[in-house]
């Protein structure tokens, strides 16, 4: 594909501007298909949604339809979810245990593995001509496990997956090692919020890579108080003891707000709408100090993995996918988390508390909704092109080599005054947008 | 059936269906807290997520209440917040405020017992809001009604909104 060579005027991170065109333009959302989903790394479901050989379930790698996999051996696959006789979608189910998925077509056939194991009529129709070996159900080549999640690349000369998290890693974890400080040990709660919003894709990953700055669009919520001790949105104290970080990783794209507590900062009571909550939570913490030596003190928030998996690290627990539904609709698919061996009373907590807070149903991610899709219209306009967003706030004064109390954290790191906000990581996210658009493969990038 | 017994059941249909028409007019008329009023204090307001499942695998075509992640899975306490948050003036989803038209309609009684009835029904619920934003939901309702002191109360409803993939943005409006 040619290069779009305005790229470069529209996109000027170090200047704090972007023009509002890479979110309406129909020649760049077809770029992106190319350069940016059909190449990254994307988060594909758990694994917890496939716990049985022959589980599957429906999911999505940018605008395409894929199943996740588990084979009759129990290997994980990622399949594209068109059979290769004439497209038509082998699997409609959102899950499901099967031993093979059948084309409602013509009717071929796939094993779990994907193996074309049934051709109506072969012998006669085909004679000796037809390879079955050969056109077996398209396989993302690169899937990888982390976690309790799987990703999946089209790539393959992407680099592996763990170098494509890179420094992010430590903040991932953040989300999906287990409370008390074990590694792992996550589990999705079933049932998957997908609904439809208005908006590019692109709304939601910058919002999450790190937009502090909208307080005002849930104020709402911080007086009406649905958080896990009845005030709020969260509990807050473990929060404003904090050091509060904008982490960005802008080589890779991925970014998270973070916290990090002095070194001498109490248990922080939360989740005190129940006792029995507050004080498994209370052990949890605990157990973290004990296990996880100066990096008990940092905490996740809101964050993006590029280009558009977003984890909310700790209240709620949850991370979201914004499929790309052409250049002005995004599909939201929204998993929640628990430790899986949490006691069922504290998964039952969580599970309310998500849900009233996050989705579409949720008294927080209504209002965002709201602004993204009217942000994205209004941005449509011939004039209103000619005007781009700023992305100035913060601009240089963050810094790589953070460190506090002997804890040094990777990134880049913006260091926010209590109260105030940076676009360091909407900057990063878009340095990153910018370089896999603009390279024609990942060895241009390296 | 006595011409009596069958009185008191079309008096009964009447009755319900009355007080689910004026029900769609408190949202309507965003009387929300006189809505609110209508449920009994232990009320269970539950809105499964649809799935495509197999048809010989029924129980994999919703979410279950209590267990797993659904649109709605409470209780009287988040129902009075979300009334409180539209209250507040800044709910932005909700200001300006919608434009609702929630119509009700197959009322069917399909059992009763004592002080309660379970109430089968259909909505179709128009909402338009600023300016050309346009949303449809049509599905079924299934409620328990519960008379107290003499008027009907609503102790638990399950909506089942005929959509996989929520086709709307939000869901800030009550079916």
């Amino acid at each position: 594909m040619a290069e779009t060579p305005k790229l470069d005027e529209l996109v000027d991170v170090d200047a704090g501007t972007i023009s509002r065109e890479i979110f309406v333009n129909e020649e760049i959302y077809r770029q992106e298909q190319e350069r940016i989903f059909a190449r990254a790394w994307l988060l594909v479901g758990f694994e917890s949604q496939i716990p049985q050989p022959g589980d599957f379930v429906a999911s999505s790698m940018g605008e395409e339809s894929v199943i996740l996999c588990r084979d009759r051996a129990g290997a994980v696959h990622v399949f594209l979810n068109s059979c290769r006789h004439r497209g038509m979608k082998v699997c409609r189910y959102d899950e499901g245990n099967t031993r093979e998925f059948l084309c409602p077509y013509h009717g071929w056939s796939y094993a779990t593995d994907g193996t074309l194991v049934g051709v109506p009529h072969q012998k006669d129709a085909y004679g000796a001509q037809l390879d079955r070996s050969r056109w077996g159900l398209v396989e993302a080549p690169r899937m990888c496990r982390y976690k309790g999640t799987v990703w999946a690349s089209w790539d393959p000369a992407a680099p592996p997956f763990l170098d494509y998290l890179g420094g992010y890693a430590l903040y991932l974890d953040l989300l999906l090692d287990a409370w008390d400080g074990r590694e792992g040990g996550a589990e999705a709660i079933g049932g998957v919020h997908k609904w439809l919003v208005p908006c590019n894709w692109k709304f939601p990953a910058e919002n999450f890579s790190g937009d502090r700055y909208h307080g005002v669009s849930h104020r709402s919520v911080d007086m009406v108080g649905i958080g896990p001790s009845g005030k709020g949105r969260r509990d807050m104290q473990e929060r404003n003891e904090a050091r509060s970080l904008d982490v960005t990783f802008p080589d890779l794209g991925h970014s998270m707000i973070a916290f990090l507590r002095p070194p001498d900062a109490p248990l922080a009571p939360a989740y005190q709408d129940s006792p029995a909550v507050g004080e498994y939570f209370r052990y949890c913490e605990e157990e973290r100090r004990r296990r996880r030596g100066a990096h008990w003190r940092l905490f996740g928030g809101p964050g993006t993995v590029f280009p558009n998996a977003s984890p909310l690290a700790r209240q709620p627990r949850t991370i979201a996918v914004w499929h790309p539904r052409g250049p002005h609709q995004t599909e939201v698919w929204r998993w929640y988390l628990v430790d899986a061996d949490a006691p069922v009373a504290v998964k039952d907590f969580l599970r309310h508390y998500y849900i009233r807070y996050s989705g579409p149903a949720g008294l927080t991610e209504q209002d965002d909704m709201e602004n993204w899709g009217y942000a994205h219209a209004a941005s449509r306009g011939t004039v209103a092109r000619r005007h781009p967003y700023n992305y100035e706030m913060g601009l240089g004064r963050a810094t790589r080599g953070f460190e506090d109390h002997g804890l040094a954290l990777p990134g880049r790191i913006a260091d926010i005054v209590p109260g105030t906000a940076s676009e360091n990581n909407q900057r990063g996210f878009y340095t990153r947008w910018r370089q896999l658009m603009g390279a024609a493969s990942w060895a241009e990038l390296a | 059936m006595s011409v009596e017994a069958h009185l008191a059941e079309l008096l009964l249909q009447r009755e319900i269906e009355a007080f689910l028409y004026r029900e769609a007019e408190l949202l309507d008329e965003r009387r929300f807290e006189e809505w609110l009023a209508l449920f009994t204090e232990d009320a269970r307001y539950w809105m499964p997520i649809r799935r495509n499942a197999p048809s010989d695998a029924p129980e994999r075509e919703r979410t279950r209440e209590g267990v797993d992640v659904n649109w709605f899975d409470e209780g009287k306490d988040t129902l009075s917040r979300r009334v409180a948050q539209v209250r507040t003036g800044v709910h932005w989803a909700e200001e300006p405020p919608s434009r609702t038209c929630h119509m009700v309609t197959n009322v069917q009684i399909v059992r009763t017992d004592g002080d309660e009835a379970a109430v089968k029904s259909r909505f179709l619920l128009y909402r338009n809001r600023v300016e050309t934003e346009t949303d449809v939901l049509v599905g079924k309702r299934e409620d328990t009604l519960r008379r107290i002191a003499g008027q009907w109360r609503i102790a638990r409803r399950m909506i089942l909104l005929d959509q996989s993939v929520l086709l709307v943005k939000n869901l800030t409006f009550f079916i």
